[in-house]
């Protein structure tokens, strides 16, 4: 199956980024080279091509009734102009999908995961009730990041739109370049940072004008590789790694996101896995010495096996290996000396109160 | 479009080497480092370890990878790069000089006839790449 592009996609061999294929699409993994990237980001301002993730549009009154049956996050108090994080599980409390919701004027914008979102929007329309149009916008939406201490300042050049007094998940419907778009204060980096959604048409004369704002200004494009570092180093889980249809919300350090006193799709099945206990949990660790760890490690304490990594990196603000990973429940007290089993080796970690990277710009207030 | 030296000699599993008498200088190609991306960590075995052409001999860890040193030759290491230890990047920036990883005492030099030219190289990586 040929792989699919995003209306960014000229921009990347424009600009020489390295290709790969991810979730269906070529995507650009680096440009000029993973840590460069990543330190961009943390002290200057990174524009990411995000147009791979899947955009579902609801429409009618019902939707947010239908959004607390359907999501284990409530969203019948969602004022306009903000926007939420949650999972979407199976009957038996397995994710399917963790995503965000934005509420619009007269829309709610559902934003998935690339690999997951067929099967999302099929289910979303099996369940959907009358009077809840599911519209498919995936094809026709560019989705740009710009994430960075200096996000604010650059897009604010770009918009009439406040940023100033746009919150930490809220989003709002204006301009940017000139073009209509969607702008929400929402990010996977730790960073401040704005994720623009547009019509696929205005993808590219937003991209001229970001980078046009950008010479001199600490600005670079950053590729997919570094898009899991910044994530790791804030404990993001990632759907495929800390998350999948064999995880509950619960033991993925996501219960802030599930809320039991409704009723939704997997709510029973939660709410019995809550009563009976949870059986291991998302941990964050450090490496002491050298060596990385990567998904699939064995995760031993005293010589005994408690887990397993799901993802493992090197940290370039700690410059150390850094990883998440589930262990039983007995062991997940920061500061709990791990091994980790690495090629037939063990490597010394130690569990950490996450983040890693703790003096991000964002302001989750 | 990644460098080929013309005056070295590299292996199928990318590594390039530089005969002087019977030593043997040994590192990654500007490919490898290319495919690898940011090197992070080298771990090779100490001198005077003995090697073997074709046997695994350390890793090279970049962020989002872990690989297989093997060695191009079979001998002694005779000394090993320590400014790597410090500063692995200089993989990715020098590949054919500040980025060396090992030298080798030459045990066998009817091993070099297994190596491949610059043309030889070439051509591998065009169909790798």
């Amino acid at each position: 199956m040929a792989l699919k592009q995003t209306p960014f996609h000229p921009f990347h061999l424009e600009l020489g980024a390295k290709m790969v294929p991810f979730a269906g699409y070529e995507m650009p993994i680096q440009y000029s080279g993973v840590i460069e990237e990543h330190r961009c980001v943390r002290s200057g301002a990174g524009l990411f091509d995000l147009s791979h993730m899947g955009e579902i549009e609801l429409r009618g009154e019902g939707v947010p009734a239908f959004l607390d049956r359907l999501l284990t996050n409530r969203f019948t108090d969602l004022p306009v102009g903000r926007a939420r994080y949650t999972a979407m599980c199976r009957e038996d409390g397995g994710i399917l999908d963790d995503l965000i919701v934005y509420r619009l004027q007269d829309r709610h914008l559902l934003v998935v995961n690339a690999a997951n979102f067929e099967g999302d929007l099929a289910w979303i329309r099996a369940h959907a009730s009358a009077g809840v149009e599911v519209l498919d916008v995936n094809q026709g939406t560019a989705l740009a990041a710009l994430q960075g201490p200096r996000a604010e300042a650059l897009v604010q050049r770009l918009t009439d739109a406040p940023l100033e007094t746009l919150p930490y998940y809220g989003v709002v419907e204006t301009e940017v370049a000139a073009r209509p778009a969607v702008v929400a204060r929402t990010g996977y980096t730790g960073e401040d940072g704005f994720e623009i959604y547009l019509a696929a048409e205005h993808a590219a004369a937003l991209w001229r004008a970001i980078t046009d704002l950008g010479e001199g200004e600490g600005l670079r494009p950053i590729g997919l590789a570094a898009r899991d570092t910044l994530r790791l180093e804030m404990k993001y889980a990632l759907y495929g790694n800390e998350i999948d249809e064999s995880t509950t919300p619960l033991e993925a350090g996501l219960a802030w996101i599930v809320k039991l006193d409704k009723e939704f799709i997997g709510a029973n099945a939660l709410r019995a896995r809550k009563e009976a206990g949870i059986g291991r949990r998302l941990v964050a660790f450090e490496i002491e010495g050298r060596g990385i760890p990567r998904p699939g490690h064995r995760i031993a304490v005293a010589g005994e096996g408690v887990g397993a990594v799901t993802s493992g990196t090197f940290s370039p603000s700690l410059s150390r290996g850094i990883g998440l990973g589930y262990v039983n429940r007995t062991h997940t007290r920061p500061g709990t000396a791990l091994e980790i089993e690495v090629r037939g080796r063990l490597l010394g970690a130690r569990i950490i109160k996450p983040p890693f990277y703790k003096t991000g710009s964002l302001r989750a207030a | 479009m990644a460098i080929v030296p013309e005056d070295l000699l590299y292996s199928r599993d990318h590594e390039w080497v530089r005969v002087e008498g019977d030593t043997a200088t040994v590192g990654i190609t500007d490919f490898a480092q290319g495919e690898l991306g940011d090197v992070v960590y080298v771990e090779c075995p100490e001198a005077g370890t003995a090697v073997e052409q074709g046997a695994v001999f350390g890793t090279i860890e970049s962020v989002k990878s872990v690989s297989d040193l093997r060695s191009p030759l079979s001998g002694e290491v005779s000394e090993v790069n320590e400014e790597l230890e410090g500063a692995p990047e200089l993989v990715n920036e020098d590949p054919y000089d500040g980025g060396w990883i090992l030298r080798i005492q030459i045990a066998d030099p009817d091993e070099l006839a297994e190596l491949l030219g610059r043309d030889g190289y070439r051509a591998l990586i065009a169909e790798e790449g």
